[in-house]
C-alpha cells in the first residue's frame, strides 16, 4: 500500500480527476495549495507590486494498493504535463495501515479498487 | 398647483431614475455570481464600464440620436453634449438621467452572456457602440417620436397596421436588443474552455456564489419597481397615480408568476427545484411584463410571467444543447427570447386593443413587426461589430489567460485573496 502525493496545476486538474476516475482510484483528497517558487508572476494592487512569488497548486493524496501505483503515476503524468516549468512533482511513499472505520476491517483490502 | 403637479412628476422620475440606476449592481451580482471566482473582478469591472462609457457617450451624443429630430424619424441629431434641443415639461437634465440609466441597463445585458473569456479591451469597444449607437437609434425609431411610433394616420405604422407599435418600458427595446446582442456575443466568441465535451455534450460548470446571485435577482426586481412604473414619467394626478400604482401590481405579478412556473417546470423535468433557473425565472417575468405592464391586466400580467417562466426554460436548454451557445447567465434566453415574448403577448392581452379582447390582429401585427425590425437591427449591427473585433483583434483571450482566470492577467487583481 502507497500514498501517492501529486502536486499539479489547477488548470490540469479537471483532466486529471476525469483521469483517474477513468482508471481505477475510487477516491482521492485534493487541497488548494500555494508555494513559493521560482516562477515570478508581476501583480500589482492599487498601483503597488505585490508577493510576485506565490504559486497556486493543486495537491493530490492517493492511497492505493501496490499494483496501482505505476497506473496511477502514469496517468498523472501523463495528463498534467504541459511541458512548461512549472507542471509539477509526483510523491510516492509507504503506507503502513488502514482500517475502515464502518467495518473495522484491517489492511489494503479496505481500498475497494475495482482491481 | 400644476407646478407642484410637474415637481411631483420630476420627484417621481429621478427616484425612478435612482431604481433603474440600482439595477446596476443588480446586473453585477448576478453575473458574478453566475460565474467563476477567477473572473468575478472582471466581470464586476465590465458592469462599471458599461455604466461610465453609457453615462457619458450617452450625454455627449447618444442623447441626440434618441430625442433629436431628423424630420423622418430614422435618426435624430447628435447633441455634442447641448441639451437646449430637447422640449418637454420635465426638466431636460433630469430627463438625460432617466434615459441614460436605460441605456446603460441595455448595455450591461450583453456581459454576462460574454463572461470569463472575453478580452477586457474589446469588451470596452462593444461598450462603447450600443451606448453611442445601437440603442439610441433604435430608440429613436420608437420612444424618441419615431416611424415606428408615429401616430399619424398617414404614417406606415397606421396605415399598415391601424396601431403603433407599443413598448412601456423596454421589453424590446432595452432588453430584447441587449438579449440579442448577449446571444451573438457568445456565439463570436464560442464556448468556454471545458463548456462542451468531444462528443458535443453539454457540461456544467456552476457559478462560484448563489448568494450572490439571489442577492443581485431581488436588487433588479426593486430596480424594476422604478423600470416600470416610472416609465409613466408622471405620479401626478388621478391618471396618473392610479397607472403607476397599476404598472407596479402588474410588474411584481409577472415577476413572481415567472418564478413559480420556472420552479416548478425544472423540478418536473429535472426532479429538482433550481434555484439558479428560478431566479432567472423572475426575471424572465420582469423581462416580458416590461412591454405591456400599462395595458395588460394583473391577470394578464400572472399569464405573462407564467409563459415566460416556461419559454425560459426551453430556451435555455435549446441554446446550451442544441445551438452550442455558451451563455453562461441566461442572458439571452431572459432577456432576448423573453423581451420578445413579453411584446408580443403585449398585442394579444391588452386590454384597450389586444387581439384576445376582441379588438382584432392589427396591434399584434404591430408588436410583432416592431419587435422584429428592433431585433434585427441590434443582430445586424451585434453581427458586423462582434464578429468584425473577431476578424480585426481578436474577441477571446488566450488559453492560458482563460484556465487560470481573467482576474490575474486582465487586472492584476483577484476578487478574493
Amino acid at each position: 500500500m502507497k500514498r501517492i502525493e501529486a502536486i499539479i496545476r489547477k488548470t490540469r486538474f479537471e483532466d486529471v480527476k476525469e483521469a483517474l476516475l477513468q482508471s481505477d482510484i475510487d477516491w482521492f483528497e485534493y487541497h488548494n495549495v500555494h508555494g513559493i517558487g521560482q516562477s515570478r508572476q508581476e501583480r500589482i494592487y492599487r498601483g503597488v507590486q505585490y508577493s510576485t512569488d506565490v504559486i497556486e497548486r493543486v495537491a493530490l493524496t492517493i492511497v492505493c494498493r501496490d499494483q496501482l501505483v505505476d497506473p496511477t503515476v502514469k496517468v498523472i503524468l501523463q495528463v498534467a504535463h504541459t511541458g512548461e516549468i512549472g507542471d509539477g512533482r509526483i510523491f510516492v511513499s509507504d503506507m503502513i495501515d488502514t482500517w475502515s472505520i464502518r467495518t473495522g476491517e484491517n489492511g489494503d483490502t479496505v481500498l475497494r479498487d475495482k482491481k | 398647483m400644476e407646478e407642484i403637479g410637474i415637481s411631483l412628476d420630476t420627484v417621481w422620475m429621478l427616484l425612478a431614475a435612482m431604481l433603474v440606476f440600482w439595477m446596476q449592481p443588480g446586473f453585477a451580482l448576478c453575473e458574478a455570481g453566475f460565474t467563476r471566482g477567477k473572473n468575478t473582478a472582471n466581470i464586476l469591472m465590465k458592469n462599471f464600464v458599461d455604466f461610465m462609457f453609457g453615462s457619458l457617450l450617452f450625454f455627449f451624443v447618444g442623447f441626440g440620436f434618441m430625442f433629436g429630430s431628423d424630420g423622418a424619424g430614422f435618426i435624430g441629431m447628435p447633441n455634442w453634449g447641448d441639451l437646449s434641443f430637447y422640449k418637454g415639461e420635465l426638466p431636460v437634465e433630469g430627463f438625460l438621467i432617466f434615459e441614460t440609466v436605460f441605456c446603460a441597463t441595455s448595455a450591461t445585458i450583453v456581459s454576462g452572456a460574454m463572461a470569463e473569456r472575453t478580452k477586457f479591451s474589446m469588451y470596452l469597444i462593444y461598450s462603447a457602440v450600443i451606448s453611442l449607437f445601437i440603442y439610441p437609434i433604435e430608440g429613436h425609431w420608437t420612444w424618441g417620436g419615431g416611424w415606428l411610433c408615429d401616430d399619424a394616420a398617414d404614417g406606415f405604422m397606421m396605415s399598415t397596421f391601424g396601431d403603433v407599435f407599443h413598448d412601456f418600458a423596454g421589453s424590446a427595446i432595452v432588453h430584447s436588443v441587449g438579449g440579442v446582442l448577449a446571444l451573438i456575443g457568445a456565439l463570436a466568441l464560442g464556448p468556454r474552455i471545458g463548456k462542451y465535451a468531444k462528443d458535443g455534450k453539454s457540461r456544467a460548470i456552476p457559478g462560484h456564489n448563489l448568494a450572490m446571485a439571489a442577492l443581485g435577482v431581488f436588487i433588479l426586481w426593486l430596480g424594476w419597481f422604478g423600470f416600470n412604473p416610472g416609465s409613466q414619467l408622471a405620479a401626478s394626478g388621478e391618471v396618473n397615480r392610479v397607472a403607476i400604482s397599476h404598472v407596479f401590481l402588474t410588474t411584481n405579478l409577472a415577476a413572481v408568476a415567472g418564478g413559480v412556473a420556472t420552479m416548478f417546470l425544472t423540478w418536473f423535468k429535472y426532479g429538482k427545484p433550481s434555484l439558479s433557473l428560478t431566479l432567472n425565472g423572475v426575471l424572465a417575468g420582469l423581462v416580458g411584463i416590461t412591454a405591456g405592464c400599462d395595458i395588460v391586466s394583473p391577470l394578464g400580467a400572472v399569464v405573462i410571467g407564467l409563459v415566460c417562466g416556461i419559454v425560459l426554460v426551453f430556451s435555455i436548454e435549446f441554446i446550451d444543447r442544441k445551438l452550442h451557445i455558451d451563455d453562461p447567465v441566461g442572458a439571452a434566453s431572459v432577456h432576448g427570447v423573453c423581451g420578445i415574448i413579453g411584446t408580443l403577448m403585449t398585442g394579444l392581452l391588452s386590454t384597450t386593443n389586444g387581439a384576445f379582447y376582441g379588438f382584432g390582429w392589427g396591434f399584434f401585427g404591430a408588436q410583432a413587426f416592431g419587435v422584429l425590425v428592433i431585433d434585427l437591427w441590434a443582430a445586424a449591427c451585434g453581427f458586423i461589430l462582434f464578429f468584425g473585433i473577431k476578424k480585426l483583434r481578436g474577441l477571446r483571450v488566450d488559453k492560458r489567460i482563460e484556465e487560470e482566470g481573467l482576474d490575474i492577467y486582465e487586472h492584476g487583481e483577484n476578487c478574493y485573496n
